[in-house]
């Protein structure tokens, strides 16, 4: 989650516990920033020496990728995942050596802090206002076998710094004034957890067969059929963000995804419907919705076809104006969508505005 | 305040004209009372639209088409809100977002690409919250549409705020 949760601590315990379990155990790189505890339980594992690099007339000390190869563990720890190595090795990243340890055969522990994932520092920086440099591939943390998070409560965490089990006594202050606010690291921690969510859920897709019992079968297939995936239907109009408002509320209810679909007639658009059209963007951009707009004249089908497409369950659409004429004997948008989309939930949004007040009731 | 049924139709729907269209921006969790009711009053005599428009910050260290989900959680319910009460007024509008590196940035982004007739802010004694004095002197200079700028006074305290409709939208 984040410095001084016990990242590091976990990796260690488990480090021992394997090798209490009879396998051979390295710890290739520790970092131990001086705190007694995390030292403490290091003790009695082998801890391979880092070599040094001479970079511009300073001496830098990094992780031995030639040492660990050679030594060929069964198991080998690696503090500090996100870090980036000093100019002149073999690799830029330290990710990056540990895809060499992977691939000579040796199982890897390693550390990390939710806002070192690629994907997640934009959010992490938006929450927080810091941004860090060394991030990796989300792609990384795919192939791991197991994910830990060590997860601890931001005012825990806040008291271990105020004892000092994080940072010397120098730091402390500059740390509390800095990134170690409540506000940074309840949003770290919401990140981290949420991420882990995602990861699971992943996991238990990718595990789905199709072999098997026809229980087995329902089984593996129930994560899917309980993840949602909004779609709102939209127009270049001033009622458009109203809905979309509230679909993107929705979404950040389910924790799921956002899809806006227009459906084009084909032609020209008006001034007024390019305008609206590019407010409708701009909003979709900022709420991190996808927009997306196909033109045609049978709306329905096209519906129908994009939800399929983006594995839609849910669909919101605006209220339409009473048909008139002709129109009135058409089967109305909802009730074919229901036809075509058969176990997609369509909720039709109100206009809160007009609901009435207690007087006039 | 009582809802009111909307109009059948404003003066310029009846003339055929285009309506005016009122620019009510703001950037935070609030918006002054003053300036939205000033906004509502101008726009029943005018049968203008009113456009309140968020202005959201992007951090430099952010591309500036980044998602801001965190600023979206505050300003969208305050959007809601003043959706709501001014349909309630009878008075149509056509809301709008905005990014930019600092607030200003965002206003301008959103006048290049849009005509208003007029803009309506609230001045503010706090440099903390919203345009500051800098960015409405840019306001009244720069910006081809009428300007007004309401003067800090104590009824400032009241606000619209979204607190209404959480939970709601």
């Amino acid at each position: 989650m984040a410095a001084g949760v016990g990242k590091t601590y976990r990796m260690l315990l488990e480090g021992q516990a394997e090798k209490e379990a009879g396998r051979d155990v390295v710890v290739g790189l520790l970092e131990t920033h001086g705190r007694v505890e995390t030292q403490r339980i290091a003790e009695g594992l082998e801890i391979l020496p880092r070599r040094e690099i001479d970079y511009r007339g300073t001496l830098l000390e990094e992780m031995d990728l030639p040492g660990i190869l050679r030594r060929a563990p069964d198991l080998c720890l690696i503090d500090e995942l996100a870090h980036t190595n000093a100019p002149g090795l073999e690799h830029v990243k330290r990710y990056e050596d540990v895809e060499d340890v992977l691939a000579a055969g040796i199982d890897v522990l390693s550390t990390l802090n939710v806002q070192h994932l690629e994907s997640l520092n934009d959010q992490v920086a938006e929450l927080s206002g810091i941004r860090v440099r060394e991030t990796i591939p989300d792609a990384l943390l795919g192939h791991a076998d197991d994910i830990v998070v060590v997860d601890l409560t931001p005012e825990e965490l806040l008291e271990r710094l105020r004892a000092g089990k994080v940072y010397p006594v120098e730091r402390i202050d500059a740390a509390l004034n800095n990134f170690f606010k409540i506000e940074n690291l309840s949003a770290l921690r919401e990140v981290a957890l949420r991420q882990v969510a995602e990861e699971v859920g992943q996991r238990r897709f990718a595990a789905t067969t199709n072999v098997g019992s026809r229980e087995e079968t329902i089984a593996s297939e129930a994560p899917r059929a309980v993840a949602e995936r909004l779609l709102a239907l939209v127009e270049p109009n001033p009622g458009a963000y109203r809905l979309v408002r509230r679909a993107w509320r929705s979404a950040q209810r389910l924790g799921t995804d956002l899809d806006l679909l227009w459906v084009r007639p084909p032609g020209t658009l008006s001034a007024e419907q390019e305008n609206s059209l590019t407010a409708l963007r701009q909003l979709a951009s900022l709420l991190g919705a996808r927009l997306i707009v196909e033109e045609s004249d049978e709306r329905a089908r096209t519906i129908a076809a994009v939800a399929k497409r983006q594995r839609t369950t849910y669909i919101l659409m605006g209220r339409a104006r009473p048909p008139r004429g002709p129109a009135r004997l058409r089967t109305p948008l909802p009730q074919q969508l229901m036809v075509l989309l058969p176990g997609v939930d369509v909720r039709i949004v109100a206009d809160r505005a007009q609901r009435p007040t207690e007087e006039q009731e | 305040m009582n809802a009111q049924s909307a109009p059948e139709q404003s003066a310029p729907e009846r003339s055929g004209a285009k309506p005016n269209r009122i620019l009510l921006p703001f950037t935070n969790q609030a918006i002054s009372r003053r300036a939205f009711e000033a906004a509502i009053r101008l726009a029943h005599a005018e049968g203008s639209t009113i456009v309140p428009a968020f202005l959201a910050r992007v951090p430099r260290n952010l591309p500036i088409e980044s998602p801001l989900p965190a600023a979206c959680a505050i300003g969208m319910p305050l959007l809601e809100a003043i959706e709501q009460r001014a349909t309630a007024e009878g008075i149509p509008v056509d809301s709008r977002v905005s990014r930019g590196r600092t607030y200003r940035d965002a206003l301008e982004r959103l006048l290049e690409q849009e005509h208003f007739d007029r803009v309506i802010v609230s001045a503010t004694d706090s440099p903390r919250q919203g345009l500051s004095q800098e960015d409405l002197g840019w306001l009244l200079g720069q910006v081809a549409a009428e300007v007004l700028i309401l003067r800090p006074a104590p009824d400032d305290t009241r606000r619209i705020t979204a607190t209404g409709v959480h939970g709601h939208f």
